[in-house]
């Protein structure tokens, strides 16, 4: 059986009676046992996948009312809560936590009978970008297993990548979902903020974070788009998107549109490697009609800092409610006295999340939130400015996803600094709102680069035209595991 | 000059759910953590939901206080963290990055007095801890999540009192305030809580926190000054601190903990945006604001010519008033105003006897025709009052279950007058000659028919009979 195939060539499959929904499960689920030992995509399989794969089954052969997933296996960020289902943010301190909801996402999803076939593997708290903050234990590149698959949805990127489901979610607050769709060669996407509700993603910078698909080609994205956003009475700041169809029309091309590359971007720090892939793109985006020139933003040089700043001052005060009364761990009360108690409860946390704790209790503080919380806020608001400008003058703008090649697991990972600056090119969208997509584009010396493309707010549509026009101009190969 | 300043804390409880979520505003008659859900435990992944109705009740509060109000608010995160806080943060409102609270500056009248509203504020409330066992030792603290949630504004003065006096004449004031607006029914227990800031002349501003009822906080206020003004007439320095109200022992205690160093970082929630309070909304709820305490009274003065102290308890109480208004007709509305300001005061003075009076608005029509035409003595309808809270019987039933009614008939009476002149030849006589003495003679009518013989229609029958 193919298990190579899109989400839609599923979808078609299945409908043509071609296909069982419970073979390909089934098949699905075997690939993760050969395959997920090395790979580490997955922190929880759902044992009972093929039995609901064959519930759908028997729902399209009596003629049922079937959902547009029809059974499709798809993995889910174990930061995004599935009722009766542990969502431990790959963190300790949530080992035991059983989720008593659905997200608004998965309950979207399940209307529409898809299978979830597991929980992804991510950062911890979705705090970093290479997966190996994950309490237990790092994902691995498929494309070359030495080597981190990205983060913090590593998990999502490596499992559509090596076939081991046919979608994913997961979330980004800084480039999570689209840095390990450029390392892992897939389709990331981060919509505009609030087309896709956060009811139910555990939050760690809710102010800028979105969920968003990760997926093999950009029409999955669309198609995956449909089902899960809009307006949603459990997210107050849920967008409006009544009657938007994110699949029509995705092929009529990006003739005559303004294409601005931002050149703060693909500058000194970007390996040659990522520069020479971005011109390629340049080149081709030009192929398909479009006029591309350099732009300047001059506040992405802030931006990495803003991100941080912002990010560890509402992590700072998300992360405080898990002080193990309520629920997470096996962890006696009795005996404490409170604060001893709050310390002791909360040592479970790993050290990038205790990293970006302690910044976030001292950047807002009094006496120094005016050098760097409410910097931080000036900064965003004079980002948004600035990007709202360009695109008075562009239809998109375009930079490399990732300023540099994947890289080995363990090289980066005590170096905070270095890997910061791996955001660089991602942070600037969720501080502004933007929808950005991350596009698999080539493969350089064995390892995956994606071309980011950035839209104005709610241009998602129009986002996922552009993309879908430079994936037509892409042919790559298959991923060797 | 002494200034006293306050920070009220009162729960909408006239709300049907939380703030977030749409667990029971009232959460009262809930065991232990059964009034709570995802959202006001703080479980991972939820996401607050707004309570439109929340905002509305809170806005026409700010608009009763005289209160400016935007046309859009925002909400804060305050972190720190505190066993009864389930997500350790407490979304609340704040005035720091412009005027983004419900109610911006105002002011009421307290007598002469203008008292000036600095804010006021929407927030949740946290949930409630119960402190069990004897010594520190093994005291244990157990957290009920019930009330975590509750809609709560928090009204915050300028130090513009001067004495225990004005803070309570203000305490009732706005008790009656909020009761008449429907928003919360001040009686419930743990409903109003309050800080306050206490200094006297030349000495420094000492916060007092966790007063538990309006009566309280009068008695901490007062307590606070004397407290201070001893220590000022020993020459010893009020130093600047936080004290508890000690509710038992009914004193100010220095607290210990650092709380006034706690930094809360607040920041913007960024999962409610900034909510609009439109200018048609603004109208509509003006609009719909229930009449003030003040016109109540006006209108009960001129129209019905009503006494002014009369006036005055009828249109501070909610309850007074609304039966007043639903029961008076032009005829007979300083009747049933003084039915309800003497007789029905004494039976319906707390919030449980009020939710178990059976008394309906027609039942003091009933009463104060009986009153008007005779059919019943004042005492008399006092009784039938008592047995109408309690039974909610119509009046007819209760006067002839009970016996109350008038003895009227003329026929009966003159039997019973004629066994009197027969019985008491003297005073007969005395009355003869002394027509003041005739009452002796309507007292021994009564007696006889045990009290309700109609007094003018006795008189005249003895009159008839003597001269
Ligand atoms: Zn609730």
């Amino acid at each position: 059986m193919n298990l190579k195939i899109s989400a839609l060539e599923y979808v078609e499959e299945v409908k043509n009676g071609n296909l069982s929904a419970e073979d390909f499960v089934s098949e699905t689920i075997d690939r993760i046992k050969n395959v997920d030992e090395k790979l580490h995509a997955f922190l929880q399989v759902n044992s009972k996948a093929i039995e609901q794969a064959s519930q759908i089954d028997k729902k399209i052969k009596s003629g049922d009312k079937v959902g547009s997933c029809f059974g499709m296996p798809i993995s889910i960020k174990d930061n995004i809560c599935i009722k009766h289902s542990k969502t431990t943010c790959a963190s300790k301190m949530l080992e035991k936590f059983v989720a008593p909801y659905d997200a608004t996402v998965i309950s979207r999803l399940k209307e529409q009978d898809a299978v979830f076939v597991g929980k992804a593997n991510m950062d911890e708290f979705a705090m970093g970008l290479t997966t190996e903050f994950s309490a237990y234990g790092p994902s691995r590149n498929p494309w070359n297993t030495d080597y981190v698959p990205g983060g913090s949805s590593g998990g999502s990127a490596v499992s559509v990548s090596a076939f081991e489901c046919v979608a994913s979610l997961g979330s980004d607050t800084g480039g999570s979902v689209r840095n390990p769709a450029s390392f892992c060669s897939t389709v990331g996407y981060k919509p505009t903020y609030g087309l896709i509700s956060r009811f139910g993603l555990i939050s760690y910078a809710n102010s800028i974070e979105q969920i968003g698909p990760v997926t093999r080609t950009v029409k999955d994205t669309a198609f995956l788009l449909n089902i899960i956003s809009g307006l949603d009475s459990h997210d107050n700041t849920t967008i409006d998107n009544t009657g938007q169809d994110y699949l029509a029309d995705i092929d009529s091309g990006i003739e005559g549109k303004k294409i601005g590359i931002i050149q703060e971007m693909a500058g000194e720090g970007t390996d040659p490697e990522v520069r020479s892939a971005t011109n390629d793109a340049v080149s081709k985006l030009e192929g398909l009609g479009a006029t591309c020139e350099d732009a300047s933003i001059d506040m992405v040089k802030y931006s990495v800092a803003a991100y941080y700043t912002i990010t560890a001052t509402e992590a700072g005060s998300n992360l405080a409610r898990y002080d193990n009364l309520r629920y997470g761990y096996d962890f006696p009360v009795e005996g404490f006295e409170f604060n001893s108690y709050i310390s002791k409860a909360r040592t479970k946390f790993g050290p990038e999340v205790i990293r970006r704790m302690i910044l976030g209790g001292f950047v807002p503080s009094a006496g120094h939130a005016g050098k760097y919380f409410l910097k931080a806020l000036k900064v965003k608001s004079k980002l948004t400015k600035e990007i709202h400008e360009a695109f008075k003058k562009y239809d998109y703008l375009v930079a490399p996803t990732v300023p540099v090649l994947p890289f080995k697991i363990g090289e980066k990972i005590d170096d905070p600094i270095a890997l910061f600056l791996v955001d660089f090119n991602t942070v600037m969208s969720n501080l502004t709102g933007i929808p950005s997509i991350s596009v698999p584009f080539t493969i350089s010396k064995g390892l995956p680069i994606g071309i980011q493309l950035m839209a104005n707010n709610n241009e998602d549509k129009s986002l996922l035209r552009s993309a879908r026009a430079l994936e037509s101009t892409v042919k790559l190969p298959e991923v060797p595991i | 000059m002494t200034k006293i300043g306050l920070e009220i804390h009162c729960q909408l409880t006239k709300l049907e759910s939380k703030l977030f979520c749409s667990c029971k505003a009232n959460y009262r008659q809930y065991e232990p953590n059964t009034n709570v859900c995802p959202i006001c435990m703080g479980l991972p992944g939820t996401l607050p939901r707004i309570n439109q109705k929340a905002i509305e009740k809170a806005t026409t509060i700010a608009m009763a206080l005289n209160c400016s109000t935007p046309d859009h608010i925002a909400f804060f995160r305050k972190n720190y963290f505190y066993p009864d806080l389930p997500k350790n943060f407490q979304i609340t409102q704040l005035n720091i990055y412009g005027e983004t609270s419900i109610g911006g500056s105002g002011m009421i009248m307290v007598g002469d007095k203008k008292i000036r509203i600095t804010r006021i504020q929407l927030e949740e409330d946290p949930g409630r801890l119960i402190y069990e066992g004897s010594s520190s030792k093994n005291q244990i603290t157990l957290v009920d999540y019930n009330r975590a949630g509750t809609p709560l504004v928090e009204i915050v003065t300028e130090p513009d009192f001067e004495n225990p006096k004005q803070v309570r004449d203000f305490l009732n004031i706005l008790s009656d305030l909020l009761e008449n607006l429907d928003v919360s029914d001040p009686g419930l227990e743990g409903a109003m809580r309050a800080d306050a800031n206490v200094s006297i002349e030349g000495g420094n501003k000492v916060e007092i926190k966790n007063i538990g009822s309006f009566h309280d906080l009068e008695k901490a206020v007062h307590f606070e000054i004397t407290r201070q003004e001893s220590l000022h007439s020993r020459a010893i320095p009020i130093a600047q601190e936080t004290r508890h109200w000690d509710d038992k022992r009914k004193i100010t205690i220095s607290s210990r903990s650092k709380e006034e160093e706690l930094d809360y970082r607040y920041f913007l929630e960024g999962d409610i945006p900034w909510v609009e309070i439109s200018k048609d909304l603004q109208e509509k709820l003006k609009a719909e604001m229930p009449e003030s305490i003040s016109s109540k009274k006006e209108r009960y003065i001129s129209k019905y010519n009503i006494p002014e102290q009369v006036a005055n308890v009828l249109s501070s109480d909610k309850f007074y008033s609304d039966l007043f208004d639903s029961s008076h007709t032009e005829k007979n509305a300083k009747e049933i105003a003084n039915i309800i300001t003497t007789d029905l005061m004494g039976l319906v003075d707390t919030t449980e006897k009020r939710n178990e009076s059976k008394l309906e608005p027609t039942h003091l029509q009933d009463l104060a025709d009986s009153i008007v035409s005779g059919k019943l003595t004042r005492t008399n309808a006092k009784n039938a009052l008592y047995e109408i809270v309690k039974t909610g019987k119509n009046l007819s039933q209760i006067i002839s279950e009970l016996d109350l009614g008038n003895v009227s008939d003329e026929n009966e009476l003159i039997k019973i007058i004629d066994q009197v002149i027969s019985e008491e030849p003297q005073a007969v006589e005395q009355a003869k000659s002394n027509p003041q003495t005739i009452n002796f003679l309507v007292g021994k009518v009564m007696q006889k028919t045990k009290g309700k013989a109609d007094p003018k229609l006795t008189l005249e029958l003895l009159q008839k009979k003597i001269s």
